[in-house]
């Protein structure tokens, strides 16, 4: 009842298109293929914080378009405004001053009820501290947003099966995140992003609790995604990771910095793929995971 | 071999571009649509979620339920044995005669209150027999009352010895139980008969294993021939027990017991309890013409009715609830004050999985209800456990003392309101608390 009011609510909200043509938009807010128009339009965003009676400008003035398929990284050094335009971008936070449009919905001035459901549907998070409930399981890790979501119990539990066989965890799904290393449980945060069928993943330091290896097995898995055609926003500070990506947008001093491509972008797949029968700590602990390749067959 | 479905390609060393047509769709879920979303509501999910909460933290939940569940079990527990108090002193005034009305010697105290008899003189038999010609009187007897030691061959006993008309026994609803109560052919000759209470046959009679009735007693150095034997009516609401008693005839008393022309009572039933107040009207101006009371002068006499009585008991039964009640009404406050108390912890102590759960896309009002239901849960358990506790208590305490075990719907239903309404008041600060949270805040908490 009460996500019918929000749906409803939703219905008449103004949905601008930040592009010449209107177009039809579905009434509820879920993954509009929308293809070709981009995924995220930012009009001259502004945030300011008050420390006090200091007013703390994070965001001067940005503006940004990423298109669908696009994978970018946001990169700056720290209090460059990375992590506020990260949270803007999350519908974590509201712009003090601009627009922002995600997947053709002006979702800068929604109310809270209606980011939340944003954020489920729309969004998929991926975090540096991989942020899973420690008491739940991978499957029902996975499952939550669907929760959230309001999707039937047989819909949810398939779905975040096949999630968890995507990152390679189809054996692994009722362990505690406990019970999992740094990068499974990363894969199981990528799942987790994954079930509501997001027209974004936003990823803020995916790598930075990993090693190198593993950093590049999560950077495969994001890659295999974005060539999907999955619209990636990662936020990071280490150039090496900034490398996989297509697209480099640098911040600093909350203005945009930089915004270009990224000139013959590293095959993470590939590195994986040569990096992976080579090291003979991880082929044990294939053995220990009871061989997963036995799932592509 | 280590590999993912969406690295499948690569693992197996199969050469890229990933873009080939074939493998476009494959690791990915397939896309929800607009009808996949709100199928179920949330307050199950939301219950399931408190559920797992409280078992996460088995032993601080239980400590919890602890303080609520003592405080239910006192609630439950004193209106158990209030209400069993209660029906014991209805009983026992409705035992002595419904339709009663007592007129004793001495100036009314307060309102319903029993003056001490023997206090004053003022009544006579011929007041008695006065009374008994009004409206609407049906029985009328004249009552001496006297302590006296009473023997049967080696035994004694302490008891007292009221003298009455036969009518008393209507009036008080006394059955027998063996022989027969005195007739009023023995009041005119004033005999020396008696009928004698249970507890009196057990003191006297029964160590002797004799059968009382043809027996004969003595009482102030006189004999009496018992010719009855009550049945027992239990103990009385004022303490004391009403079978410790032995019933002569009022004329017998009057002449060799207590040798007064002045009598301790007069107890007078009416036909109909609605009558009440006009017989009392009645007595009150016949008295006070045979006593020459002037008008604004107090009277010598007071009237005390069964109704009255009930009423009294009733007003202290509810003082004696409201009491008990009230005093276990605060370890219930200090019960909910306790699980604030704990919600608030175990906010502050969850709040990087509250930031993760609104940052998957949890309402506000997810997180509230979440952790409302969870401070409901543990009140309501705490009112169960405390229900059954108290029950327990109740039926330990009335069965020691021998009161009524009573169970009215409102003591088993109170416990559940009562521990409900504690879930929400003071679950509803900490749920609140949770939800407004800021989830940024919430993430980079540890």
């Amino acid at each position: 009842m009460e996500m019918s009011k929000n749906t409803s609510s939703f219905a008449s909200t103004e949905t601008v298109e930040p592009t010449a043509a209107a177009e039809v938009t579905s009434p509820r807010i879920v993954n509009a293929d929308n293809q070709g128009k981009p995924v995220i339009v930012v009009h001259n965003l502004h945030k300011t914080y008050w420390l006090g009676q200091t007013p703390v400008h994070a965001l001067r003035g940005v503006s940004l378009e990423v298109s669908r398929g696009e994978f970018v990284a946001v990169m700056g050094p720290s209090g460059s405004g990375k992590s506020t335009f990260m949270n803007l971008i999350g519908c974590l936070d509201r712009p003090t001053q601009g627009e922002y449009w995600l997947a053709g919905k002006l979702v800068s001035h929604m109310s809270n009820q209606e980011l939340a459901t944003v954020r489920n549907r729309l969004i998929g998070f991926v975090f540096q501290g991989f942020n899973l409930l420690s008491r739940a399981s991978a499957l029902h890790n996975v499952e939550l947003p669907m929760v959230y979501g309001g999707l039937t119990k047989e819909l949810r539990e398939h779905r975040a099966r096949q999630a968890l066989q995507l990152v390679g965890l189809g054996t692994r799904m009722d362990h505690l995140p406990s019970q999992l290393s740094g990068g499974q449980q990363q894969r199981v945060a990528i799942a987790r992003s994954l079930v509501n069928s997001p027209s974004l993943l936003l990823a803020d330091e995916p790598t930075g609790n990993l090693d190198s290896r593993t950093s590049i097995e999560v950077m495969a898995i994001l890659q295999a995604l974005n060539q999907q055609g999955l619209t990636i926003v990662l936020v990071t500070h280490e150039p090496d990771i900034a490398e996989y990506t297509s697209r480099r947008v640098t911040f600093r001093d909350g203005r945009l910095l930089r915004d270009e491509p990224v000139q013959s972008p590293r095959d993470a797949q590939a590195e994986w793929a040569a990096l992976a029968p080579a090291d003979p700590e991880k082929t044990s602990q294939a053995r220990k995971e009871g061989n997963t390749s036995h799932v592509r067959n | 071999m280590y590999a993912t479905d969406l690295l499948e390609g690569v693992s197996s060393g199969v050469a890229r571009p990933a873009h080939s047509p074939s493998r476009k769709k494959r690791g990915m879920l397939p896309p929800l649509t607009a009808r996949d979303f709100d199928r179920v509501g949330k307050l199950g999910s939301n219950l399931s979620i408190a559920l797992e909460g409280i078992w996460a933290n088995r032993l601080r939940s239980m400590l919890t339920t602890l303080g609520i569940f003592i405080g239910v079990a006192a609630v439950v527990a004193a209106l158990i044995l209030t209400q069993g108090v209660s029906a014991n002193i209805t009983n026992s005034i409705t035992s002595l005669g419904t339709n009663v009305i007592t007129i004793a010697p001495g100036a009314a105290t307060t309102r319903g209150a029993i003056a001490p008899a023997g206090t004053t003189q003022s009544l006579t038999a011929a007041d008695a027999a006065a009374v008994s010609k009004l409206a609407d009187v049906t029985a009328v007897s004249p009552i001496i009352s006297v302590n006296q030691q009473v023997i049967f061959s080696n035994q004694n006993w302490n008891t007292r010895v009221e003298g009455a008309s036969p009518s008393l026994q209507t009036i008080q609803n006394w059955t027998i139980a063996e022989g027969a109560w005195y007739s009023a052919t023995d009041e005119q000759s004033a005999r020396s008969v008696a009928v004698i209470g249970q507890t009196v046959k057990q003191k006297l009679f029964d160590p002797l294993g004799v059968d009382p009735v043809g027996q004969t007693i003595r009482m102030n150095s006189q004999l009496y021939h018992v010719v009855g034997v009550l049945q027992s009516k239990g103990a009385g609401g004022f303490g004391g027990s009403q079978d410790d008693v032995i019933f002569v005839p009022f004329t017998t008393a009057q002449d060799r017991l207590k040798n007064s022309t002045y009598i301790d009572q007069i107890v007078v039933q009416i036909d109909d309890a609605s009558n009440t107040n006009t017989v009392q009207q009645a007595i009150t101006t016949l008295l006070e013409q045979r006593h020459r009371i002037q008008k604004g002068n107090p009277d010598d006499f007071n009237l005390t009715s069964s109704q009255q009585l009930l009423q009294t008991a009733n007003q202290f039964t509810s003082i004696l609830t409201i009491l008990l009640v009230g005093v276990a009404a605060i370890s219930l406050t200090v019960g909910g004050i306790g699980i604030m108390n704990i919600m608030i912890v175990s906010v502050t102590e969850r709040t990087r999985e509250i930031g993760i759960r609104i940052s998957i896309g949890a309402q506000r009002q997810d997180i509230r209800n979440q952790f409302l239901i969870e401070a409901l849960i543990l009140s309501l358990l705490g009112g169960l456990i405390g229900l059954l506790i108290g029950l327990l208590i109740g039926f330990g305490i009335t069965s020691l003392t021998g009161l009524p075990f009573v169970i009215t719907l409102t003591s088993l239903l109170l416990p559940f309101a009562i521990s409900a309404s504690i879930g929400i008041v003071f679950g509803l600060y900490p749920a609140v608390r949770a939800a407004r949270l800021d989830p940024i805040e919430a993430l980079r908490s540890l």
